[in-house]
């Protein structure tokens, strides 16, 4: 039934004592399609997989996860259902080998089909050469790779990545989000977290920005950059004392207040023409910039931008 | 195929705890804790003690062996806590709990790994024992039934065990705390000397102690003595201490897991 959602839930709540982790939240994900949960450390993104994945029951609201409610037909969930990430882990004592064979015994496969499942996917996360080692001695992005690999050995039609990505270097990034798009290259539905605006604009289809436990905005990634730009233009003026005028200018030709960090100031440059614009009416005015870049926005200011509204009704007030 | 079924769920606490004993194989430590540390104990204590405590080597090693067996199963016990407290820090319950597997699984399989880690620490202490002299009255149902008592009494043990894994922070304080209250618990017994021997108001405690009551069944058992009342007694510490910690342990898990 390929019209069903893959993924729906509706006004789910979590307290941890006083504090409220997930304040009621609805998403949606179609089969086949890749949702990333973007938003800071302790927004909540973790709480919204674990509650979807069966770990954790919801104070309020419900989900169905491929058509099963994550609380009474919790056992259907798990058996659709493949999850990596901080909080699900690898065993550090086994091989990667007996750690995949383990998980497949688990799930009432025979020894021989075990080791052969085991096998064929530790060929294709590279680690063959690795498997008969114990877990411990893995770099970080091995690890990651076979918490990925341990996460797919009962085929799941619907994947929970929570940060997979966290702490690795670029070049082992790059190859975890090639593993995962292969994924869903094969029709594998997709709910992604992560803290890195980059790696949600790789693999998601959609996005929703969370902060508090609450959906803040949501939409494609393109529609998202174009609302907040991606890019980032600093500027460090080679003196103290054009510093004003500097500021002026970008908040002229940005139509926004640039951020001030120290000696530097920085807006979201959504309009690739800003850099050129900014560059010329500095020599017209005869200021030096010290330093001037373009860089991608972290999700500090993806966040000030979401939020900025809120910021600046609070500085017209005062 | 994977599912809650009695048989299913047999077959998932075996693999988990065949993950058990194949994760002795990267720790030595843990498998010195079962092997060296008792042998240690056993040789330093009838070598260096034994003819001050009882006369001669060969009396000490006949009066303490049947205690060593009791003193290290409790010390082997700590594990099952150690390696529930593992799983819960770094998240690898949390993995198992997202596979459709039976809820009692992880527990059953970390509990049966411990029985077969129990019955290798018994067998290297009664070997080594019997290669430095010990004889035993009733080499066949005596041994069989001080093994039984020893496994039963561990089985109830272990919820102890459980509820430290579910309560402390890292796996270190899991240890911490297990040493500190087993070495008093273990000491304050009959183990490593007759009970007569100790001034009167501890007397009460040491004989009060089930440790004390499993080691009088053992070695009543072993060395052919009188041992149904103690045997009796210790089945009805291990019934008391499961009703208690059993709920006790799995009320602590359902709250850490919230």
């Amino acid at each position: 039934m390929p019209s069903e959602p893959a993924i729906v839930a509706s006004g789910l709540v979590k307290h941890f004592g006083a504090t409220c982790a997930v304040d009621g939240v609805d998403l949606h994900v179609a089969q086949g399609q890749v949702l990333g949960l973007l938003g800071p450390n302790g927004a909540g993104k973790t709480t919204i997989v674990r509650m979807l994945a069966t770990l954790s029951a919801p104070d309020a609201g419900q989900a169905t996860v491929g058509g099963y409610d994550i609380v009474r037909q919790a056992h259907q969930v798990r058996g659709l259902i493949g999850l990596t990430g901080q909080f699900a882990s690898v065993d550090n004592r086994l091989t990667g080998f007996e750690n995949l064979i383990l998980i497949a015994r688990l799930l009432g496969q025979s020894r021989r089909q075990a080791r052969s499942v085991a096998a064929s996917l530790l060929e294709r996360f590279d680690l063959t050469e690795a498997g008969d080692r114990p877990v411990q001695g893995y770099s970080g992005g091995m690890r990651r790779r076979l918490d990925l690999a341990a996460s797919l050995v009962g085929s799941p039609r619907i994947l929970f990545l929570d940060e997979p990505t966290t702490g690795l270097d670029p070049r082992a990034r790059r190859q975890l989000w090639a593993l995962i798009g292969e994924r869903v290259a094969e029709g594998t539905t997709v709910l992604l977290t992560t803290q890195y605006l980059e790696e949600a604009d790789a693999l998601a289809d959609d996005i929703l920005v969370i902060d508090h436990g609450r959906v803040i905005a949501g939409g494609s990634p393109e529609a998202l950059k174009q609302r907040i730009g991606t890019r980032t233009l600093e500027i460090r003026p080679a003196s103290p004392d054009v510093l004003e005028a500097t500021a002026g200018i970008l908040a002229e030709l940005a139509g926004l207040q640039p951020e001030r960090q120290g000696g530097r100031l920085s807006v979201p440059a959504g309009d690739p023409a800003l850099l050129s614009a900014v560059v010329r009416r500095l020599e017209e005015q005869g200021i030096s910039p010290g330093e001037l870049q373009l860089r991608s926005a972290s999700l500090d200011e993806v966040f000030l931008a979401l939020t900025g509204q809120a910021v600046e009704a609070e500085e017209t007030e005062t | 195929m994977s599912g809650t079924g009695l048989v299913a769920g047999l077959r998932q606490s075996a693999s988990l705890a065949w993950r058990a004993i194949v994760q002795l194989k990267r720790n030595p430590w843990e498998l010195g804790d079962y092997s060296f540390q008792p042998v240690l104990f056993l040789l330093l204590f009838v070598y260096v003690f034994g003819g001050a405590v009882a006369g001669s080597t060969d009396a000490y090693l006949t009066f303490m062996l049947p205690g060593i067996v009791v003193m290290n199963m409790m010390f082997v016990t700590v594990y099952v806590g150690h390696g529930l407290n593992t799983d819960l820090t770094s998240g690898y319950f949390d993995r198992l709990r997202a596979l459709p597997v039976a809820r009692w699984a992880p527990l059953a399989g970390r509990i049966s790994a411990d029985l077969v880690k129990q019955g290798w620490s018994i067998v290297l202490l009664l070997g080594l024992g019997w290669l430095m002299g010990f004889r035993m009255e009733n080499p066949i149902w005596g041994l069989a039934g001080m093994v039984m008592l020893v496994l039963v009494f561990a089985l109830a043990f272990s919820w102890v065990s459980v509820l430290v894994g579910v309560v402390a922070r890292d796996p270190e304080h899991v240890q911490l705390f297990g040493f500190t209250a087993l070495f008093p618990v273990t000491f304050v017994s009959n183990v490593f000397v007759p009970v007569e021997t100790l001034p009167g108001w501890l007397q009460g405690i040491v004989m009060a102690n089930p440790v004390s009551v499993l080691t009088d069944a053992c070695r009543g058992l072993l060395l052919g003595g009188p041992w149904l009342h103690s045997a009796l007694i210790t089945l009805a510490w291990a019934a008391a201490i499961t009703a208690v910690f059993a709920p006790l342990s799995l009320r602590a898990l359902k709250r850490r897991l919230k």
